[in-house]
């Protein structure tokens, strides 16, 4: 399949020409590369969701059940019932078009349907035909369509190349929300069965198994312990974590992108490090082992399913709080969803750092802690020991995730902890950072493999934001609190960014952390060498160490 | 096709009050039944979308923030892009009522396909064109209460002779109206050269720019050409908000043609996206705070689900489990005459 990915230079070649043709008359082609596979059966069945079968988005026939037409009109009535943002989005828009060129997914493609007002319209022309007198009269004329097959097909196609980022909802007037928009159309689609399977296998086997690849709880032990291994092997200190333990003080909960797979592991690696110079009182879970939540990109409903898990362990194994790992979706379910979800959890208290004793109000009620929040409070209060220098050869700038930046507001605390744990942080431009960030490209499930030139496409801005640094500071990583992002990026920067590597902010921590009782070390969490011990000039080690950066981590 | 369709209806109803007036002499129907029935389903219309709206939950709280959060006390909070309480969260409701604070983030966005690269420039030109439009807007029906009010609150005269600072011409120019007129052929202006918006753009979106261009024309025609009996004028809107309603002698056919336009744009108001100022107040990403985890959000429809339990799980891993050294729930179903 990536064989067929275009080279940068030919897809660069992006008009953003409308066609002559109008929208509506412009049927959907559904192109290769630009598409996930479709759910398969037994995923939906897991759920015991509607619809399960295996169907393939090449062929003519989706297979829709008999009633598909009633099933999205009347899925449609209900949430224009249950959700004062779909009836406000749907009603206000005036199309002054401040969004159009916001998407990445639009820069990227050219795509008039990326444009989020149009992306809106895909599923307002409808809404428009059957909700609205003007529409059902007057029809095409005042943007009204009825729902038809190809629409089912259009919303599918567009609906998945989405990431539900945001960006567009920073400069609406109106606050309208594409997101919103998106995740109320995939709920539609999957009345009709009709997920992806990059996101459907995932969410089956959290479901099921506790985690979005399906690591059984002893895998999922023996990973972690294996992770200790290479730290006892870097620092000479010996670790060992607690799994499902009864009365710990914290339950720590990451996404499994950071203990599963390359680079994240190595944010694991800091993790583990930090909690244990902390002498912290913390458990993993294996039943709740995934803070990442694959059902926010199927439905509200299967969002709280996966969910429900964080707080009935805590509950179970009777702790104090909930620490939280660096991860983007997760974070905007637990800040914005989670206590209404499953919440107000009476069991748990509000949280304190039991090392500082500071004590985090601003989760007084949901009872979550974000790793960067507790961690940064501990810098600031001296109670960590960090060596900048020893992330000398590294170059860093930051990506804010679009989900922590525009829907909870987590812009200083990673950016101070950089400035802690190295020495050399340059910014992108402005117009790409904090609240203004581009997403990876892949963010809401669709980092999937064989819909490589969508995510080329879509991370295009955010990698020619890093390129520009590259070339300007010599910059060689890039720093991120998003597990999307670790799994998402190292393709991203092979393509459009080469020689710039992928790095979380724990990695950074862990690396600087001095801890008690460590040998000297030589090497870094990846197990490359450290570079000299600081010379006078640092310039001059600074270029010839960025040699040794690690290449981009493909697959 | 919107563009054509939308010029054709306005220039229609123009013509319609036109003859229903100079060639039947429907004086009282376009004088006192249809602006009548244009405010009725104006005030009437709005209730209901605002009661219908206000009536569907925020189940969630969803603001898209843009600054930085209140979470540490050494952290500088963003409290007006990034509010924590109701009170901020007004206040940044304020700003974009007020000000069009996310209109103002505008960029623009330029792509070089040789040696791919994407910059940023600003581009208020829309932020402009819209609070131009939108004050002069305000202040012209503001200035129109001279019409509605006897004696003139001082306010109201004070606003017109703000108006009139140029004092140029005769009657002078009132600067709210020719910039209203100006502001509302540069909106469509926009829309019409800019080839995204003309893609995007809907009869929905051209008839009301059109209907302002008619009502503002019409309103300057009878202010600096043509000249109506304002005292007439006067007289019939007064017997209106009285409900006295009369039809005073001869006002002049385009001050029909005004008014038609005007009670089209009441009665099309609460069915359309001129909604858009109501709608913003009970839009969630703009108008709640972002203190979720800090104050529980309600949902009223939460319903309970069917989640994998951990006893569920427990008794499908408990061996691997038990070999991998991790502890076991003892009061998990499955333990029970185990062992």
């Amino acid at each position: 399949m990536s064989n067929k990915l275009p080279k940068p230079e030919e897809l660069a070649q992006i008009h953003w020409d409308m066609p002559a043709s109008a929208w509506m008359d412009t049927p959907a082609v559904l192109r290769e590369g630009m598409y996930c596979h479709g759910v398969q059966g037994k995923n939906i069945e897991a759920l015991g969701m509607p619809n399960p079968r295996d169907w393939r988005v090449e062929d003519d026939d989706w297979q829709l059940p008999d009633d598909w037409y009633n099933i999205v009109m009347e899925g449609l009535r209900e949430r224009l019932h249950r959700f004062r943002s779909l009836q406000i989005f749907m009603d206000i828009c005036v199309r002054c078009g401040a969004c159009a060129d916001k998407c990445h997914f639009f820069i990227g493609s050219g795509d008039p349907k990326n444009m989020p007002v149009l992306r809106a319209e895909l599923l307002r022309s409808v809404y428009r035909h059957d909700f609205t007198k003007a529409g059902r009269i007057m029809g095409k004329m005042v943007g009204a369509r009825k729902l038809t097959k190809a629409v089912i097909r259009e919303w599918w196609y567009y609906f998945f190349q989405c990431s539900e980022c945001r960006r567009c909802s920073l400069f609406c007037p109106y606050g309208i929300d594409t997101a919103e928009i998106t995740i109320l159309g995939r709920e539609l689609l999957n009345l009709l069965g009709l997920n992806i399977d990059w996101i459907g296998a995932a969410v089956a086997k959290c479901h099921h198994v506790g985690n979005h690849i399906g690591m059984e709880p002893q895998t999922f032990k023996e990973s972690i312990l294996f992770l200790c291994d290479d730290i006892e092997e870097i620092t000479g200190v010996k670790i060992e974590p607690s799994f499902n333990r009864k009365g710990a003080e914290i339950l720590f909960v990451t996404s499994s992108g950071d203990f599963y797979a390359d680079p994240g592991i190595f944010t694991c690696m800091g993790y583990l490090m930090l909690f244990h110079q902390l002498g912290l009182d913390y458990t993993w879970s294996t039943y709740a082992a995934e803070g990442g939540n694959f059902g926010f990109f199927t439905s509200h409903e299967v969002a709280k399913l996966l969910n429900a898990k964080m707080y009935a362990e805590a509950e179970r194994l009777g702790v104090k709080f909930i620490l939280g790992g660096e991860c983007g979706h997760m974070w905007r379910v637990i800040h914005q969803y989670m206590g209404t979800m499953n919440g107000p959890p009476g069991f748990l208290e509000t949280p304190v750092s039991p090392i500082t004793g500071t004590r985090f109000d601003h989760a007084a009620s949901t009872k979550a802690v974000h790793i960067c929040e507790f961690t940064s409070d501990l810098v600031h209060q001296n109670k960590i020991k960090l060596d900048p220098s020893r992330n000398d050869h590294l170059n860093v700038t930051f990506h804010d995730s679009c989900n922590v930046a525009r829907g909870m507001g987590l812009l200083e605390e990673p950016r101070y902890l950089i400035k802690k744990t190295c020495n050399h942080f340059y910014e992108m431009p402005e117009e790409t950072i904090r609240e203004r960030t581009f997403c990876c490209g892949s963010g809401a499930g669709l980092h999937a493999g064989e819909d490589m030139e969508l995510r080329m496409r879509g991370g295009f801005p955010r990698a020619n934001a890093v390129r520009g640094v590259r070339d300007l500071h010599d910059v060689n990583t890039l720093a991120c609190i998003c597990a999307i992002d670790r799994a998402a990026f190292p393709a991203l920067m092979d393509y459009w960014a080469p020689e710039v590597g992928v790095m979380g902010i724990h990695e950074l921590l862990g690396n600087a952390l001095v801890m008690d009782g460590e040998t000297e070390r030589s090497l870094n969490l990846r197990g490359e060498g450290l570079p000299q011990k600081p010379q006078k000039d640092p310039d001059v080690e600074k270029s010839s160490s960025s040699e040794a950066t690690p290449e981009a981590e493909g697959k | 096709m919107g563009l054509v369709y939308a010029l054709v209806l306005v220039m229609g109803l123009a013509l319609t009050a036109w003859i229903g007036v100079q060639t039947l002499g429907l004086y009282y129907l376009f004088g006192v039944l249809i602006p009548y029935t244009a405010m009725l389903i104006f005030f009437l219309g709005i209730l209901f979308r605002l009661i219908k709206w206000a009536r569907i939950p925020n189940p969630f709280p969803i603001p898209t923030t843009g600054g930085q959060q209140k979470s540490l006390s050494w952290i500088k909070h963003a409290r007006l892009d990034n509010p924590f309480t109701q009170g901020e969260a007004f206040l940044r409701l304020l700003s974009e009522i007020f000000l069009f604070r996310s209109l103002f983030r505008n960029l623009s966005s330029r792509l070089e396909t040789q040696n791919p690269s994407l910059t940023f420039s600003s581009a208020k030109w829309l932020w402009l064109f819209a609070i131009v439009f939108h004050y002069a807007f305000i202040l012209t029906v503001f200035r129109h209460l001279r019409f509605f009010t006897n004696p003139v609150p001082w306010a109201v005269k004070t606003a017109e002779a703000l108006d009139g600072w140029l004092e140029v011409g005769i009657p002078e120019v009132l600067i709210s109206g020719v910039v209203l007129l100006l502001a509302v052929t540069l909106l469509m202006a926009r829309r019409l050269l800019i080839s995204k918006l003309r893609y995007i753009s809907l009869l929905n979106d051209y008839f009301p720019l059109f209907l302002l261009m008619g009502i503002a024309g019409t309103g300057a025609l009878m202010r600096y050409v043509f000249g109506i009996d304002a005292a007439g004028a006067k007289q019939l809107a007064m017997g209106l908000v009285s409900f006295k309603p009369v039809i005073p002698g001869n006002i002049g056919s385009l001050f029909f043609v005004h008014l038609f336009l005007v009670s089209t744009l009441l009665a099309y108001f609460p069915f359309s996206k001129l909604m858009h100022p109501v709608g913003i107040f009970l839009s969630p990403t703009r108008t709640m705070p972002n203190n979720s985890r800090a104050v529980h959000h309600e949902n009223p429809w939460n319903y309970p689900v069917k989640f994998h339990t951990y006893p569920a799980y427990e008794a499908e891993f408990h061996e691997k489990m038990t070999e991998a050294g991790i502890p076991l729930d003892e009061t998990a179903p499955h333990l029970k005459g185990k062992d």
